[in-house]
This record gives C-alpha cells, sequence and structure tokens, in this order.
C-alpha cells in the first residue's frame, strides 16, 4: 500500500522528469544532501562513531557529564561530552538518530499506508460506510498517545517497536481525516463522474484518479508527520513510556537533557537537539520538493 | 512578571500601612511583641512537587497529605525535624504499664472555630479514621495498636494497647485530630469493634472548607485542586506565631519549571530542586538552599525465588540463592560513584537502611566495593562467565531512579552480569514488582517512624499477615531468626534496650546482602535569599518553620 | 438536516461504549491502582480493606457491570485517587484547558493564515522562503523543550512574563477565567504561545499549500485576467477555496489541542484536564481517566459535526448525508 501512494503519480510521469524537476531547487537538493549522509550514518553507526552506547561493557560511569573535548579513559576525545551514564554524546546522538529515523519513518508509513485505505473508503463509498469509519476516526482521535502507549507498554512490554504501534495508532487517523476531506471535493467533480460513466472499477478509480489527486494535502500532512512522530516519541520519553532507558533514541536523549536545561551542562541537551532540529529540517525540505513536484496540477 | 510584582508590591505597602495605623491601637500588641513582627504583610509561596490528593487529613496516608495537614490540623504527639517525638497537644506521656500510656492533654486550646480541644476530639478522630469512604490508603495501620480509650477528664487520656506496644507514640503523631463539635460527634465513644455514628463526615466536607477546623498554626482560606491551596495565619494558635499572615500552596509538579517559578520570582520556595540543578541555584545571587539526610533509603532488592523471573543463562537456576552471587552483586556496586555522577552528591552512600543518626543505626555495619573479589565469588558460586539479568526500576519515583538503575546495570555488567534495565513508569512497576515480576529491582524506603524497626519489618522480614511482617518483601526471603529477634525488638518498651536488639538485627540484615543499599536521598530545599528553613529529615515543607532570616 | 444530527448522534453513542470498554480493559490491564495508592507502610489486612472500600476486589466484568450501571444513572463513578465523583472533577478543570486551546487556536490562525498567504503567494521571495524554514521549527522541536526555553528565556532571564500557573481569574457565568484580568492573561502568553506552535506551523503549510494550488486554477487566471483587484481575488477566491483543509485540520487540531495539551499543562503547571489526565494514567485511577475520555469523545464528535456544517457552508458541492440518491 505504501508503495503504492509512493509510485501511483510516477506511472503517469517518468521517474527521469520527475529527479529533474527535484534538481531545479538547490535548497532542496542539499537537503538531499544532508539527509543521505544522515541516513548513511544512521545506518553505519557501528563503524562512524568510537563508542557503542548501547553497550553498558563500554560505558564508563567515571566519565559521566564530562565536557565537550574532554579526554577520556578509553583513550578518545568526547567531541560533544558525555552524559551522566558516561555514554560518548556524538555516539549516542548517531545512534539515536537510527532508532528515531526507523520509529518516525516506519510509524509514518504504516500510519499513512492506514489512514490513506480508510479515508478513501470513506469519502468514496460515503453513507453508512463513511458515518461508521469516521466515527471510528473519532474514538482514535480522542484517545490520548499517552494513553495507547501505556496500555501496549503494559500489555506488550516496552520496546521500540512497540513505540512504532502506538505512533501509528496514534496518527493513521489524522490521514484518514485528510485524505477523507479533500476525497468528498474531488469526488463530485467531473473527471471521476466521467470515470464512473467509463464503468471503470471503483479500485481503479480510487488508486488512479482520487487517490493522486488528493495526495498534495497529505504530503503536506506526512512530512510534517515524519518529524512530528520522531517529537512525539521525544514526548513519550519526556513522560516516561518511550523507547528503552539503555537505547536511548534522539528523543530519549532530548528528554533527558532537559532536565540538564537548567544545569549549565548545556551539551546534554542541547547537541541531540541540533541533531534533531537539522534533520527534520532536512525531511522537510525534500519533503516540500517532492509535493511540488508530484503535484499533478503545478506540473502542467 | 514585572506588572504582577508591581501589583504585589502595592498590595503589601497598603496592607502594612494599614497595619502601621492599627499597631498602636489594637490589643493584639502583646501578642505580636512575643514574636519578631513582620514587617509587611507577609505571604510566603511555596511550589510544592507534589499535590495532595484532598484535604480530609484522614483521607489518604500519603506524603504531600500529611504536610497539608500539618498546617491545619495537629496530633498529640509530633516529630521535629530530627524525627525525634515532642509534645504537640499532648503536653507530656509515660507507660503506666506495659500495655498503658497516659497523656496529658494542653490546656487552653481552642480549634478554629472557638471551641476548646478536648480528649473527646481525640476519641472521635480514632473513630473516624477507620470510617473515610474510598480511602485509597487508611490512616488505620496507626490507629489498629489502640485497644480502648478512657478520658478520665477532658484533659487526660488513658490509651490501652492489646500487647505491649512501643511505637504508640509513634503512630500517634501521623494523624490529625479534627474536632469532634463540628463534626457532630460530642457523644460517639470509643468501641474497638467499630464506633457508632449517625454519619461520618465526607472527604468533600474538608475540600470545601467546611471542616476545615484543626488547632494548627494556619487557618483554611481556599483551594482549588491543581492550582492552589491558601492558608492564612491562625491568630489564636497557643504555639509560637507564625511569621507569614498568608500561605499560598501551588503544585508544580515537574522539576525544571519549579525551579524556573523559583529563579522568575513566582514562589519564595520550592520543595525538591533537582539535583542537577543545585549547582546553579547555589551560584544563583538571590537563592539559598536547605538541606538534610532524609529517611529514605534506595536499595536493591534481589529475589530468591525457586524459578528466577528475570535471570537467564543459568539454565533456570536462580543464582540469587547463593550468598556469594549476592555478595559479588553487593561488591559490584560502587556506590561512591553513583552518588558523585549520578546524584551529583546531593545524596549519602548508604551502607544500611537509616543514616546514621536515626534511631537503631548500627555505626559497625559496613559494606565494600570490590570488584575483583566479586568476580573471584562469582567464580567460586560457578558463575565464571556470569549470567544475564534484567533490573527492574520506576522512572518517575525516586530521584534519578532510573539513571541509578542504568549506573547499577553498567557495574553489574563490569563483573560479568549483563544487566538491562527495564525501566517503567511506577503504576506499571509497582504492580509488576508486587507480582514478584523481577529478578531483582530498585525502590526505596522511607521510613515514618524514623526507627529501624520500619524497613526491617516491611522489606526483609518474611510476609506474615498477622504480625504486619514483610508487606513489601517481594524477594520470597525468610530467615526466621531474624523475624524472631524483630518480633522481640518489637515487644520491648524500654528504647535503650530496644535500639541495641534492633542494632543486631539490622547487621544480620544488611549481611544477607537480600536488600542492598545504596544511598540515602538528601531533600533539598531552595528558597529566596532572607528565608530560612530548619531542613526535615521526614521532608515535610511546613511554613510556619519558614522564617525570614534576620 | 435533522437526521443528518440524529444519525451522527445516534453513532456517537456507540462509540461511546466502544471506547468505555476499551479503557475499562486497557487500565485493568496495566496494574492495580492499589500498588500505586497504598501507603508503603500498610499491611495485609489494611491493603485488603483498601481494595474492598474501592471495589477492586470483584472480577473485572463485574467491575464493568456496576460501572455501566451506575453510568447510566449519570454516575461516573468516584476518583479512586481523589475520593470525589470522577466527572465532576474532569469538568472542574475543563474551563482552564479550553481557554488554553482557544487562545492557542487564535494565536495559529491569526498568524497562520496571513503568512501561510503570503508564502503561497510568493513561493520565491525571501519571506517565503523564511516563512517555510521558520515552520518547519514549528513542529520539529518537542513541545516540552520550546516549553522550558520559552520560562527561561521570558520568565527566568528577562522575567517579563510569569513562568506558569493560572494566575487569578474572574468569573464569567459562574466559572472562572483567567483571560479576564490581566494577571491572568499575563499567564496565559506563554502556554498558549507554546502550545499553538505546531498549529501554526500546520497551518502555515496547509494555507501556503492551498495557496499554490488555487492559484493556479482557472477560475483564479480568469479573474485575474478580468482585471479584479488582487486583494478581492486572494480574500474572496482564493481565501475561500483554501479554506477546506484548514478547516478540517483545524477542526481535528481543536479537539486535539484539548486532548493532548497534556505537555504544555505539565510543564506550565496549568491546572487543567491534560495534567488531570496524566496525573490520573500514572495513578491508574480510571474512574477519572474514563470520564475524561468520555468528555473529549464527546467534544470532538461535536467539533467534527460543526466542520462538517462549515463544510458544506464553504463549498455547497459537498452535500451533507453523503447519500448519492
Amino acid at each position: 500500500m505504501s508503495s503504492v501512494t509512493a509510485r501511483a503519480p510516477a506511472v503517469e510521469t517518468p521517474f527521469l522528469r520527475l529527479a529533474r524537476d527535484f534538481a531545479r531547487s538547490r535548497t532542496a537538493l542539499a537537503g538531499l544532501a544532508v539527509l543521505v549522509l544522515i541516513v548513511l550514518a544512521a545506518l553505519f553507526a557501528r563503524w562512524v562513531v568510537p563508542q557503542d552506547p548501547y553497550d553498558l561493557a563500554q560505558l564508563d560511569i567515571l566519565d559521566g557529564m564530562m565536557a565537550p573535548g574532554s579526554l577520556g579513559g578509553g583513550g578518545w576525545t568526547y567531541w560533544l561530552g558525555t552524559d551522566d551514564q558516561g555514554r560518548d554524546m556524538l555516539s549516542a546522538i548517531v545512534f539515536g538518530l537510527r532508532t528515531s529515523l526507523l520509529v518516525g519513518v516506519v510509524a509514518t508509513l504504516i500510519a499513512l499506508a492506514v489512514g490513506v485505505a480508510v479515508g478513501l473508503l470513506a469519502a468514496y463509498a460515503g453513507d453508512r460506510v463513511d458515518g461508521l469509519i469516521m466515527r471510528l476516526v473519532d474514538i482514535q482521535l480522542s484517545f490520548p498517545a499517552i494513553l495507547i502507549a501505556l496500555i501496549l507498554l503494559a500489555l506488550l512490554g516496552k520496546g521500540v517497536d512497540k513505540v512504532i504501534v502506538a505512533l501509528a495508532a496514534v496518527q493513521w487517523a489524522y490521514y484518514a481525516r485528510t485524505i477523507r476531506g479533500s476525497a468528498l471535493v474531488e469526488r463530485r467533480k467531473e473527471y471521476i463522474e466521467a470515470a464512473q460513466c467509463l464503468a471503470l472499477p471503483h479500485r481503479r478509480i480510487m488508486m488512479r484518479h482520487l487517490l493522486p489527486n488528493c495526495l498534495p494535502p497529505l504530503i503536506v500532512v506526512a512530512t510534517v508527520q515524519v518529524a512530528h512522530a520522531i517529537a512525539l516519541e521525544a514526548t513519550l520519553s519526556f513522560l516516561g513510556v518511550g523507547v528503552p532507558v539503555t537505547q536511548p533514541s534522539l528523543g530519549m536523549l532530548i528528554a533527558s537533557g532537559y532536565q540538564y536545561m537548567l544545569s549549565g551542562d548545556y551539551w546534554v541537551s542541547l547537541f541531540p537537539g541540533l541533531a534533531l532540529l537539522v534533520t527534520i529540517v532536512a525531511i522537510n525540505l525534500v519533503g516540500d520538493r517532492l509535493r511540488d513536484v508530484l503535484n499533478p496540477r503545478l506540473n502542467h | 512578571m514585572a506588572l504582577r510584582d508591581r501589583h504585589r508590591r502595592l498590595a503589601d505597602a497598603l496592607r502594612s500601612g494599614t497595619l502601621k495605623h492599627t499597631l498602636p491601637a489594637v490589643a493584639a500588641l502583646a501578642l505580636l511583641a512575643a514574636v519578631p513582627a513582620p514587617a509587611r504583610a507577609a505571604t510566603l509561596t511555596v511550589g510544592t512537587s507534589a499535590e495532595p490528593s484532598a484535604l480530609d487529613p484522614h483521607y489518604h496516608n500519603l506524603g504531600p497529605n500529611t504536610r497539608a495537614r500539618k498546617h491545619v490540623f495537629e496530633s498529640l504527639v509530633s516529630m521535629d525535624a530530627k524525627m525525634r517525638l515532642q509534645p504537640e497537644l499532648a503536653e507530656s506521656w509515660r507507660a503506666v504499664d506495659e500495655t498503658t500510656w497516659e497523656f496529658k492533654l494542653r490546656k487552653g486550646v481552642t480549634f478554629h472555630d472557638g471551641t476548646e480541644f478536648t480528649a473527646q476530639d481525640f476519641v472521635y478522630t480514632v473513630c473516624r479514621i477507620p470510617n473515610v469512604a474510598n480511602s485509597p490508603s487508611s490512616f488505620t495501620v496507626y490507629t489498629k495498636g489502640i485497644a480502648g480509650i478512657e478520658a478520665p477528664d477532658p484533659h487526660t487520656l488513658i490509651i490501652k494497647t492489646g500487647k505491649p506496644y512501643p511505637l504508640l507514640p509513634v503512630e500517634l503523631s501521623t494523624f490529625g485530630i479534627i474536632s469532634a463539635k463540628a463534626a457532630g460527634g460530642e457523644a460517639v465513644t470509643f468501641d474497638k469493634a467499630g464506633c457508632k455514628a449517625d454519619s461520618w463526615p465526607t472527604t468533600q466536607a474538608f475540600n470545601d472548607g467546611s471542616l476545615m477546623i484543626g488547632t494548627g498554626p494556619f487557618k483554611h482560606k481556599s483551594y482549588t485542586k491543581g492550582d492552589r491551596q491558601i492558608l492564612e495565619r491562625n491568630p489564636d494558635y497557643w504555639g509560637p506565631q507564625p511569621a507569614w499572615d498568608t500561605v499560598v500552596f501551588r503544585p508544580i509538579t515537574s522539576d525544571g519549571p519549579r525551579v524556573a517559578a523559583l529563579l522568575a520570582g513566582d514562589v519564595d520556595m520550592i520543595e525538591s530542586p533537582p539535583v542537577q540543578d543545585i549547582e546553579r541555584l547555589k551560584s544563583a545571587p538571590n537563592v539559598s538552599l536547605a538541606q538534610a539526610q532524609s529517611n529514605r533509603v534506595i536499595y536493591l532488592a534481589l529475589g530468591v525465588q525457586d524459578t528466577p523471573p528475570t535471570i537467564t543463562g543459568t539454565d533456570g537456576k536462580n543464582p540469587l540463592k547463593d550468598p556469594r552471587v549476592r555478595k559479588a552483586l553487593s561488591l559490584a556496586v560502587d556506590r561512591d560513584a553513583i552518588v558523585k555522577r549520578i546524584m551529583m552528591g546531593v545524596a549519602e552512600p548508604a551502607n544500611q537502611y537509616l543514616p546514621a543518626g536515626f534511631y537503631g543505626n548500627n555505626p559497625e555495619v559496613t559494606v565494600a566495593t570490590d570488584a575483583n573479589k566479586a568476580k573471584q565469588l562469582l567464580a567460586e558460586a560457578g558463575y565464571p562467565k556470569g549470567f544475564q539479568l534484567t533490573l527492574g526500576t520506576p522512572n518517575d519515583r525516586y530521584i534519578n531512579d532510573d539513571k541509578v538503575a542504568q549506573a547499577v546495570a553498567q557495574m553489574f555488567t563490569r563483573i560479568g552480569v549483563q544487566t538491562q534495565v527495564d525501566a517503567t513508569t511506577a503504576n506499571v512497576f509497582f504492580s509488576k514488582r508486587n507480582k514478584q515480576e523481577y529478578s531483582v529491582f530498585l525502590a526505596g524506603w522511607g521510613a515514618d517512624s524514623g526507627e529501624m524497626s520500619s524497613p526491617l519489618k516491611a522489606l526483609i522480614a518474611t510476609p506474615i499477615k498477622e504480625k504486619g511482617y514483610g508487606t513489601t518483601n517481594y524477594t520470597s526471603y525468610s530467615d526466621p531468626e531474624l523475624d524472631g529477634m524483630l518480633d522481640t525488638a518489637l515487644a520491648t518498651v524500654d528504647d535503650a534496650k530496644r535500639e541495641k536488639l534492633l542494632q543486631a538485627a539490622v547487621k544480620r540484615a544488611v549481611d544477607a546482602d537480600i536488600i542492598i543499599p545504596l544511598h540515602y536521598e538528601v531533600t533539598v530545599w531552595a528558597m529566596k535569599k532572607g528565608l530560612s528553613y530548619e531542613p526535615r529529615a521526614d521532608q515535610y515543607t511546613l511554613a510556619q518553620k519558614v522564617t525570614p532570616a534576620k | 438536516m435533522l437526521v443528518f444530527i440524529l444519525r451522527r448522534l445516534a453513532q456517537s453513542a456507540v462509540v461511546v461504549v466502544a471506547m468505555s470498554v476499551l479503557v475499562f480493559a486497557g487500565i485493568f490491564a496495566i496494574g492495580n491502582p492499589i500498588d500505586v495508592l497504598i501507603s508503603p507502610e500498610a499491611d495485609e489486612i489494611e491493603r485488603a480493606a483498601a481494595i474492598a472500600r474501592l471495589g477492586l476486589d470483584k472480577p473485572m466484568h463485574e467491575q464493568f457491570i456496576r460501572f455501566v450501571d451506575s453510568a447510566l444513572g449519570g454516575d461516573l463513578g468516584t476518583s479512586f485517587v481523589h475520593g470525589v465523583p470522577a466527572l465532576g472533577l474532569v469538568l472542574q478543570r475543563f474551563p482552564a484547558t479550553l481557554e488554553l486551546a482557544l487562545c492557542a487556536m487564535l494565536v495559529a490562525v491569526v498568524l497562520g493564515i496571513p503568512l501561510g498567504l503570503w508564502a503561497g503567494l510568493k513561493p520565491d521571495s525571501l519571506a517565503g522562503r523564511v516563512i517555510m524554514t521558520g515552520s518547519i521549527l514549528g513542529f520539529s522541536l518537542p513541545t516540552f523543550w520550546v516549553g522550558m526555553m520559552l520560562i527561561m528565556a521570558f520568565a527566568v532571564t528577562l522575567g517579563w512574563l510569569p513562568a506558569g500557573g493560572r494566575g487569578e481569574t474572574a468569573s464569567l457565568l459562574g466559572v472562572q477565567w483567567s483571560f479576564l484580568t490581566a494577571d491572568g492573561l499575563a499567564h496565559l502568553i506563554l502556554p498558549a504561545v507554546n502550545l499553538a506552535l505546531f498549529k501554526l506551523s500546520l497551518v502555515i503549510r496547509l494555507a501556503r499549500a492551498g495557496t499554490r494550488e488555487v492559484a493556479l486554477q482557472d477560475y483564479v487566471k480568469f479573474a485575474r485576467a478580468k482585471g479584479l483587484a488582487p486583494a478581492r481575488i486572494v480574500g474572496v477566491h482564493i481565501l475561500k477555496n483554501i479554506m477546506i483543509p484548514v478547516v478540517t485540520v483545524l477542526g481535528l487540531e481543536l479537539g486535539s489541542v484539548i486532548a493532548f495539551s497534556v505537555v504544555t499543562e505539565s510543564v506550565f503547571a496549568w491546572p487543567g484536564m491534560g495534567k488531570l489526565l496524566i496525573d490520573s494514567i500514572l495513578q491508574l485511577d480510571r474512574p477519572v481517566v474514563i470520564a475524561y475520555l468520555l468528555v473529549t469523545v464527546l467534544l470532538f464528535v461535536v467539533i467534527n459535526l460543526i466542520v462538517d456544517l462549515v463544510y458544506s457552508v464553504l463549498d455547497p458541492r459537498i452535500r451533507l448525508g453523503g447519500g448519492r440518491a
């Protein structure tokens, strides 16, 4: 489903043309470069940074809370300082990025897939189905994320996968609501009526006609939501229900750093915050450009 | 801010102006002369770390509730800052024999509605405590020792206990006395099986202020849940007058924002600033700190269940049943490093369950740190390669709890015991712990009574329902000899003898390495320069003890 | 129209029932509230007594039947923690949250739509780029982090605004409101801005995306060709057409602002429902959590109803009832 949403318009536009369109924006290219770098660093984290922050045997509490540039017991320099457990902040950030990106992207993809399917169905089918689905969306939206996370945590135990499930469970309803809003408008337009007159199969009308025309607002929401998912993951950590403490994500690092914001040990909260900022700006630069390029109407 | 401050200053100036004008004329002069009269109508605003769940003094046996209670309602006996007993509504008391106590009540004490305090108010209070609807944690744990009450005159109480009960005065310090008259209970008499009354006061009647009638130094003024409680000075208070005309308690439960509120001048004083911020507060020009060792020890509990719930790599056996393994884990922990790095020096390494100076502390008990010895012991016990272990900990209950657990995991891993940390919110943690789902967990124990019998009885004694032993013993550990030592101590009314017995018991308990002490929490208060507060071991913030320094 | 509203209400009732079952079972699964609430000094006897007092000794289905029974009579139960009726507890906190949420939305709309329009009409201008990049900041940083930064900047360092709390309130229609007093307003600014940042970014992006698209539509081109004043084109043609996604999302977000003000309320010690919810979850205070959710579900249903009605006003092509007949 998710691959379909990403590629559906590409069927109509050759990939190369898309790439050329994309490359016309220099900021977007810069964003893409940064994003690629970040993803590579996250993928090959173990070979990029000096320490595996998830391996407790490599940490030494006596190296805790060292300022950036301090020389640690392991023989290397902590360029970004260490946290209270003696974790090298640089290593922790790179490893944390991996977890956060994984959580953000996977959760968003799942939520997008479910939300789009449900939202389109509601708008296209209308009537009873629409009513039922939208009431379901209402339930979902009135369920605070923290409650879902807590219940899942209690039922399934703690872990990155549970956080992903919780975030996807929180977000699918946004997509469903948003795409239904646009689809309701599109459904009444002439080209859909024309397609219906041609007696095209419902599935084809939905996927080929309705979906591409509903996508632009959705991509706005989705790029926002990847970032939001990462921020939400940080918030869950802040509330004490995030990922396991010995394998901190970027969000968790920010949440722990939050406790040091007033203390003057700025590096514990500042660097993870900056890393998050850069990542999200990059994602959005790419996302914004993609949206413009993918938009069938702006293309003409 | 600026606007608000100006408002406040204006209001203060107006009020102090009025005060000066009326002072010579008012007969209250004598009263004011007894205490250093505040230069201006004084308001103290306190940012608290937790909010009481109700104002009803008997609704919930919980720290913040007792803190709120102690301003309005008083008890027969109270505790000073070091948790030593001192007279409050009782002027004196003595054990007449092993099971009979006599309390002489203070004369001339009046409730906030002007009626006199008598023995009947105590009787009514003890009667009401078991009759609070929906109470999630009742004070009956402190009244169950009372078998009979007699009042030969309005200012004498004879209290009978079923068996020798040395803790009676301590337990009488835990609950506040309400007015029998205000609640319509003048005729109620004590009956061990349950007192009779047409109806009992509701919790709501306290929350809305109608029954907030005590004998304490402050009168209740208003209460908005989640926002603030406002108290006013009780001009007729029998004891020393507090320095504040008005006291405002504001719950600011997040640590950072609480510190910010103090730095921004929104509040005059805060409870428990996070240890990370202590250095910054120390260097702030207009802030002063007070800190005291608390009665709370943070410990690791090692479970000796037959099948360990969170240990793997041992073929299903529980390595913790071997005293050498337990000793190894205790030796692995570097308490000084935890205190220095995780607690930022605002804690004290612990070698038993109550710090020196508390009743029952045994100066001969020690714990050591020696990683090499630990490895050697593990090898001797047949685990040269260690094993895998998951350490359970709450992450929102004690100061830096999950960080301490991570540090411990690091130290265990270093001696070969690969340790994962399962840090969850307290609601999940306590349910799991109470079902014995952790082989090793981190938790804390605050001894409300301030004596060693409290942690021994709860944490390590064999669970025995009738005796109230082992209520928090989730380790499956049982040492009949230790139980016997406790039995003897708890039936000994002679304080000096009892202390010796408790000291012997704590030595035996610590040497078993079941409950491994880590550190004692230190309670900190931060306040505007110019205020002073005697830090309390029981962690309560009492506005009547806050004084503008001269 | 009436049929439409009635059907909506019936559907919502099903939602409410389904949800209360879910929440009931969910919280039951997390743990036993007594484990959190009871004093550690309590013995086994007192523990059993407390469990019985709160009705937690019964099996889950029996507790649920009891709950449904009294809920039908309008009683959602008594808070385990506070010992007072749960619904009253929630409603008492409602005005504070509503006030905060509305202020946040106001900030988001008043700033967001003009900024988004500008960025959409002049996407390649410097201002357009700055607006868009700035909007990224709004949703990329976690709320609690931004909140603390706001406190540090405006309360601690500059001393312009209070660090938290609700300040003085005044009574209107029997309810206490902060925005009626100068002191209350001062307390309202920082949390409202904190809560608004995410919505603001969202509104900016939606408005910009909508504007860019609508500006290329034939009717706008036609209006331009006809020589209509740019202000009129923007005000009438563009604004009206970008409102649909904005209204949808805003409708959603008002609900979510109310439901998810948890973090902002914690950071700013704002005595609203969100703070109550997080405290109640952490103490497993089931009656309060359920009462809270019922109130928010009701709110969502009403908001969504309004959103759908607004749709039909903005775009007559959407007919209510969704029927194809």
